[in-house]
């Protein structure tokens, strides 16, 4: 393993976000805040929502932040690099296991994926003002999961990455990832879905729906969630599949 | 130490359309029944070639012959049907770290990386290889300088003019200090300045003692640099040999032209029994084109023939034989089809 070439990588893409910094800031957090805002702030303060609803809110939106900005770091350049600039073949190209390759973009996806999530949460509790409880219990039941839903970002960033092809990018947000966002219990908890019990059922497929549910046992356990060793379980399944689904894929675009 | 480069009977079938390893290879299915549904498209066919350390080896062939796909699978980008292929004693697909130590690759289109300076795709490129900083910065300086482009090294390639993106391509393979340096059709969209600077570049890097293989299907570029050709089509390799040597393979290839004070019906049948003419035409006047199979060395004889004919010869031309004869005589067709 060849960790100088490794860290070259990482060093590179640490180059290009710093240098990007401003953009990614507005591509990672607008979104969230506009809906913390509207959701949390504007519907609650009006009594629409219940105040408790700030609370619950919060860590869906942590995790969709974290699924979109790891997706978005690692499979967004993927589709560039391989179909139009093909600049990834200078890496390509160094004295290292292409495998290697695919794992430096997943790991630089995981840290952009973490650094949103934990950036997230003191800015929504800036947008959403007091009376949110959150409380971290197990830290190490929390880096888990933060970690295990930075891995499935990162890992599904690169199956779709070196899977879509550059035409069908508006396709994979508006029917693949935005249904798994509004399935995926992020602006509900699981629990909230017992009067639907065949979707009940079927949102389990998706991994969205760990990732929410596994912030909201490690950061709002007084709502009801789904057990965290479920969850943990269940997303570590979903990273391994993604990544190895990814690595052939990469594989497969790399050497023809 | 120079590194050579070998191949063995390397074959390449596509079962879709060659991506972008492969560069722009030309479409061309062969049909084999209902069996296969994917359309079948074989890019090299057997090719075997041994490259000595130290050479500038010249791949010439119309677009779609295999050249690209050769490159690519001595550079671990495309993955041989079947065959073998060995850069120094590492065989490619066994030992790819090692190999991609040893080589440089300029690709037939630029791909740099748009997020990065002039500067920095030097940088991080030698960077990948484990290149020391003070180091790395030193050659990165001393390479803009060499490519003239010192003036641009700070920003962005994006804006970058063609001829510069392939000066800045050349550099950053050459930042590790390959051993062997492969260029995909190097002078492609060139201005012939650019590719004389280009042509001047490539020998001076040859002359440290490293391995060179071009692509190219400009014959001018390949007699011009290359110390051994190879020509490639259908991925077969159809001829090989030195420039001169190919040339010199085409009977009857040289074309001398000559012109004489007087001309008599007694001096075209002495020419025509000179050994190697294959023929003899006169033209109006005085002009005469003679064919054979070799040139410099017929005009003593043709002189002589000309003074004991009492006819006096005034002026000479030889045209060489052009390697897009040789193409044609190969193949029945140009090198531009």
């Amino acid at each position: 393993m060849n960790w100088k070439a490794f860290g070259a990588m990482l060093a590179r893409d640490a180059h290009v976000a710093r240098r990007n910094a401003i953009q990614l800031f507005f591509q990672t957090f607008l979104q969230p805040l506009l809906f913390v805002f509207i959701f949390g702030r504007v519907m609650v303060g009006s009594g629409y929502m219940p105040p408790q609803y700030k609370s619950l809110l919060l860590p869906g939106i942590i995790a969709i932040s974290m699924v979109f900005t790891g997706i978005w770091a690692v499979a967004m350049p993927l589709i560039a690099e391989f179909q139009w600039t093909r600049e990834i073949e200078d890496r390509l190209l160094a004295p290292i296991d292409i495998r290697w390759i695919a794992l430096e973009k997943v790991l630089a996806g995981m840290i952009q994926a973490a650094v949103a999530g934990l950036v997230v949460i003191p800015l929504a509790w800036l947008v959403l003002g007091p009376g949110i409880g959150l409380s971290v219990h197990s830290p190490l039941a929390f880096i888990a999961i933060i970690t295990l839903v930075s891995a499935f970002s990162a890992c599904g960033g690169l199956a779709l990455g070196c899977s879509m092809n550059q035409q069908h990018i508006g396709l994979m947000f508006s029917m693949l990832l935005t249904p798994m966002i509004f399935f995926g219990c992020t602006y509900y908890p699981w629990s909230a879905l017992e009067k639907f019990p065949v979707l009940q059922k079927a949102v389990l497929v998706n991994p969205i729906v760990y990732a929410s549910e596994g912030m909201r046992g490690t950061l709002v356990p007084q709502f009801p969630h789904l057990s965290t060793v479920v969850t943990l379980g269940a997303l570590l399944v979903f990273d391994l599949v993604l990544l190895a689904v990814g690595l052939r894929q990469f594989d497969k675009k790399a050497i023809s | 130490m120079a590194v050579g480069i070998r191949t063995h009977d390397l074959r390449k079938i596509y079962t879709s359309a060659p991506p972008m390893a492969a560069g722009g290879l030309v479409a061309r299915g062969s049909a084999k029944g209902s069996k296969h549904p994917k359309p079948q498209i074989t890019a090299l066919d057997g090719l075997s070639l041994e490259i000595q350390p130290g050479e500038i080896f010249g791949l010439l062939g119309p677009n779609g012959a295999g050249k690209s796909t050769t490159v690519g699978v001595l550079t671990t980008r495309v993955r041989p049907t079947s065959g073998q292929a060995w850069i120094g004693e590492y065989d490619v697909w066994k030992a790819q770290a090692e190999v991609k130590h040893l080589i440089g690759v300029v690709p037939q289109r630029p791909n740099h990386d748009f997020s990065l300076t002039a500067r920095e795709i030097l940088i991080f490129h030698a960077a990948y290889f484990g290149m020391g900083a003070r180091q790395r910065n030193e050659r990165a300086d001393s390479l803009l300088e060499k490519f003239k482009l010192t003036d641009r090294a700070n920003q962005m390639v994006r804006g970058f003019s063609g001829g510069m993106m392939q000066r800045l391509s050349i550099a950053r393979a050459m930042m590790h200090d390959p051993q062997v340096l492969f260029l995909d059709e190097p002078s492609a969209g060139l201005d012939p300045q650019t590719r004389i600077l280009l042509w001047d570049i490539i020998r001076d890097y040859n002359r440290e003692g490293k391995t060179i293989l071009l692509t190219t299907h400009y014959m001018e570029e390949a007699d011009a640099l290359c110390h051994r050709l190879a020509i490639v089509d259908h991925g077969k390799i159809i001829a090989l040999d030195t420039p001169q040597q190919l040339k010199a393979s085409i009977p009857g290839g040289y074309l001398l032209r000559l012109r004489f004070g007087h001309r008599t019906s007694e001096l075209l049948q002495r020419l025509q029994s000179l050994a190697g003419v294959r023929e003899v035409r006169s033209n109006d006047g005085t002009g005469t084109d003679v064919y054979a199979d070799r040139g410099g060395s017929l005009i003593p004889e043709i002189a002589a023939v000309a003074v004991s004919a009492g006819a006096e010869l005034s002026d000479v031309h030889i045209s060489e034989p052009s390697l897009e004869n040789l193409f044609l005589h190969h193949t029945g067709r140009s090198l531009r089809d």
